[in-house]
């Protein structure tokens, strides 16, 4: 072979962002196993999350405008090889992904220095940043297999840090067994549903599929592929029959750890759903249709209702968070359900909102299992007034939680109302109001438990300290903020929905 | 397994022979069928060979815990350290053509070489802490039990 | 009648691949889901995912292709026909994650043996219960008639 001399124009770091995204965590996990040192895993953890969240805002601040990045790994063009593709619609995921990581990082020390033991902690944020890299990876690939691996490496990394609970209560290791048989069966109905697409188009590049079948049309094979992964996904997104992990993985998790994969881990979920039901499946397919219309919509409504009625009747604030992010997945599924730009805007805003309003109260959780070793409602009785930062913040979260105006949960429910009108589904809206009251029982009963409870006698309970307090308050925070400013969120989900709703741009 | 003489020897004869197998499959896996998947899970069969033959302490005294772990993590910055050479030389992420921007051949066959090399050195790492993982967890009866 | 009774056993022969795919991955769901023994479940999944690895493979056939690899010299005869590789390469990282997520179950099941004395999912179930039930109860003897 002669000596070929390749033109070619070097990459800036710039042009490197969506690699780096996935690269930083990814690379400091097996850094802080090399180092070893306990020490020093919390900074790195911390470094490369911090790093990846201004890389996310970077990709954000560049696609916002309708935009569309490809980048290229390893130099092969797509179809061929794999294309890392980010629009407004996973742009806007991986800040969420990105910024609740740091955010539950910071909170981490203490928690984890309390509820997992000493010689666990390098290899805890070694495994936490792999969950962390596989969840972005998810969120960044356009390459339909890689979703399914970096999906396994989230999930085989998620399933050990649940495990990390059984120092505290050994019902953490069913919990993470039950996950791991049940999130394995997910991801093999989705390998076998991209099977079935790679048979019937040849190809695994998303955009290159979905031209595929925008130009033969659907068939049996196309229709099956779209099953699986419909039902795969569902697994994995806590679509309401397919929920039953959930509640036991939530409520014997860490702390920190139940707070990162609640904010983030179901919503990449709901990202991959969105993806390929909008942008490598026409939206305008019969199937969908019928499947959104009869199989997701009363599902969605489901869930809304069970969900929120099991939680009101818990005794453990982290149990009870954990049916209600059930319930709340319900309102995404309802809003990608209507099939409309409202809709789809009212889903994408509820994903961020609901994710930041989480992240603060299952901090809140951490600090309680902290400082009252335990989260029941007898452990917490009466810390309204001994803990008042992080029982306001509790307050705060639970008012986004229900809808109140003026906070986050606001927008999105009020969205999702005029979404449903516009489709004039009327009922669908009472419906929507109607589940916000179980909201308002279940948080309701946490505050009463706080406030209008007495102390029990002798009880030495501390307000937590200020490093959980910090990053627990900038999410409460927050919650206010996306409540009263809706432009940033808004505008960021109208882009992304109109983008998933145009279909697929196609290969460029 | 003391006792068991023919074992241990032909045991001791053939580690050699299934490194220099687990070495040949690792760097022909450019050419040829192979590469580190398998070139890895051969080399930590001969580790966990003599393990199970001899004892989990003198398998332990040739390769620590430690070191087991180390090499897992080393192999992953292996791999990925060979995409941000590519990476700071200006072209994307594991574009080989990087190493030798001249021969873009010879640099498919250094990063693969190099890329090649980190898988093998995780999966024995991984294969091997697996085995000590389980190995070393105290069992309910004795072998002498059975 | 009969030409059609041939034409559905062509059929049926013509896409062996399928139903064993299916009669395999039927047997590792139900065996998942029927088993009471976490060992046995862990069976079950492994059966299930090589179907899915077979099926991949399967689809890969290209009739009268031969093993997908190159001469070392590179000289390429374009009458010879390759079996499509990608989803070899596909099923191997599906292979590597299905041993991964062997190895972490296998791992959780000696920890739940150790804390639970046992792994039998009804056993568990039976101890867990009686966990869930003492903190009720200790619930609702410190909350009182609100518990």
């Amino acid at each position: 072979m002669s000596t070929e001399t390749v033109h070619h124009t070097a990459l800036t770091l710039a042009d490197h962002l969506p690699a780096l995204q996935v690269l930083v965590p990814f690379i400091a996990a097996p850094l802080i196993v090399l180092f070893g040192r306990r020490g020093i895993a919390w900074p790195i953890a911390l470094a490369s999350s911090a790093t990846a969240f201004a890389v996310s805002i970077l990709l954000l601040s560049r696609v916002i405008d309708g935009s569309v990045i490809s980048y290229h790994m390893g130099g092969w063009e797509p179809p061929l090889g794999i294309e890392y593709r980010v629009d407004a619609a996973n742009a806007f995921v991986l800040l969420l992904v990105s910024a609740m990581s740091t955010l539950v990082l910071l909170f981490a020390r203490e928690s984890v220095e309390a509820e997992v033991s000493a010689r666990h902690h390098a290899l805890f944020y070694s495994a936490y940043l792999l969950c962390l890299s596989g969840l972005l990876g998810v969120a960044i690939t356009g390459d339909a297999f890689n979703v399914f691996v970096f999906l396994e490496i989230s999930s085989l990394a998620t399933y050990v840090l649940i495990a990390q609970g059984s120092e505290r209560d050994k019902r953490a290791l069913t919990a993470s067994y039950d996950y791991l048989i049940m999130g394995t069966i997910g991801a093999t109905f989705f390998v076998i549903g991209i099977g079935f697409l790679y048979m019937a188009t040849g190809t695994l590049n998303m955009a290159d599929i979905a031209d595929r079948i925008s130009e033969q049309g659907s068939n049996r094979t196309i229709r099956a592929g779209f099953a699986f992964i419909v039902v795969g996904v569902g697994l994995k997104v806590a679509m309401y029959p397919l929920h039953s992990w959930l509640p036991n993985a939530y409520t014997y998790a860490p702390s920190m750890v139940t707070a990162f994969l609640a904010a983030t881990a179901t919503k990449v979920a709901i990202y991959v759903l969105l993806r390929f039901v909008f942008t490598v499946f026409d939206p305008g397919f019969l199937f969908e249709f019928n499947t959104l219309g009869y199989i997701i919509l009363p599902l969605a409504i489901v869930a809304m209702f069970a969900a929120s009625f099991i939680a009101v009747f818990q005794s453990d604030f982290k149990r009870m968070l954990a049916y209600s992010s059930v319930g709340q997945i319900g309102y995404i599924l309802l809003g990608i359900a209507m099939l409309s730009q409202t809709g789809l805007t009212a889903a994408i805003v509820h994903l961020f909102n609901h994710g930041i309003t989480k992240a603060a109260l299952f901090m809140a959780v951490g600090a309680f299992v902290l400082t009252a070793k335990g989260s029941f409602y007898n452990d917490i009785q009466g810390l309204g007034r001994r803990m008042p930062l992080t029982s306001a913040a509790v307050v705060v979260g639970g008012l986004s939680l229900i809808g109140v105006p003026g906070t986050a949960g606001f927008v999105s429910k009020w969205l999702l109302v005029e979404a449903a009108l516009e489709n004039g589904w009327w009922p669908v809206a009472l419906l929507v109001v109607a589940s916000s009251l179980l909201a308002v029982i279940y948080v309701w009963r946490v505050l009463e438990v706080l406030y209008m409870q007495p102390t029990p006698d002798g009880s030495t309970v501390q307000e937590a300290p200020m490093s959980m307090l910090a990053p627990m308050w900038i999410a409460a925070l927050a919650c206010v903020y996306f409540g009263l400013d809706t432009d940033v969120t808004l505008t960021a989900a109208a882009t992304a929905a109109e983008g998933l709703l145009a279909g697929s741009t196609g290969l460029q | 397994m003391r006792h068991h003489l023919i074992l241990r020897v032909v045991t001791k004869l053939l580690i050699g022979s299934i490194m220099i197998f687990a070495l040949y499959v690792q760097f022909h896996g450019d050419y040829s069928p192979g590469g580190g998947f398998q070139a890895g899970v051969i080399m930590a069969v001969g580790f966990i060979i003599y393990g199970v033959v001899f004892s989990l302490e003198d398998v332990q005294r040739v390769f620590p815990p430690w070191l087991v772990h180390k090499l897992a993590a080393l192999g992953v910055l292996l791999y990925a350290g060979t995409g941000i050479v590519s990476l700071f030389l200006g072209y994307s992420y594991l574009d080989y053509t990087a190493l030798s921007p001249h021969h873009p051949v010879h640099g498919q066959h250094y990063g693969i070489i190099l890329v090649e090399l980190g898988v093998g050195i995780t999966v024995t790492g991984v294969m091997v802490t697996i085995y000590y993982a389980f190995t070393s967890r105290t069992p309910i009866m004795d072998d002498e039990a059975w | 009648m009969v030409e059609e009774a041939v034409r559905d056993w062509e059929f049926f022969l013509g896409h062996m691949n399928y139903w064993l795919f299916i009669v395999l991955m039927m047997t590792g769901f139900y065996i998942v889901v029927a088993k009471g023994n976490l060992v046995k479940k862990i069976v079950g999944l492994n059966i299930f995912q090589t179907s899915v690895f077979m099926f991949y493979i399967s689809i890969g056939k290209v009739e009268g292709g031969t093993a997908p690899i190159f001469p070392v010299d590179m000289n390429i005869d374009p009458a010879v026909v390759y079996s499509n590789p990608l989803p070899h390469v596909l099923i191997l990282t599906a292979i590597v994650v299905g041993v991964a997520t062997t190895s972490l179950g296998l791992a959780l099941i000696v920890r739940i043996r150790e804390e639970y004395g046992s792994i039998e999912e009804d056993e568990i179930l039976k101890i867990e219960k009686e966990i869930a039930l003492q903190e009720i109860r200790l619930h609702s003897e410190v909350m009182g008639e609100r518990g």
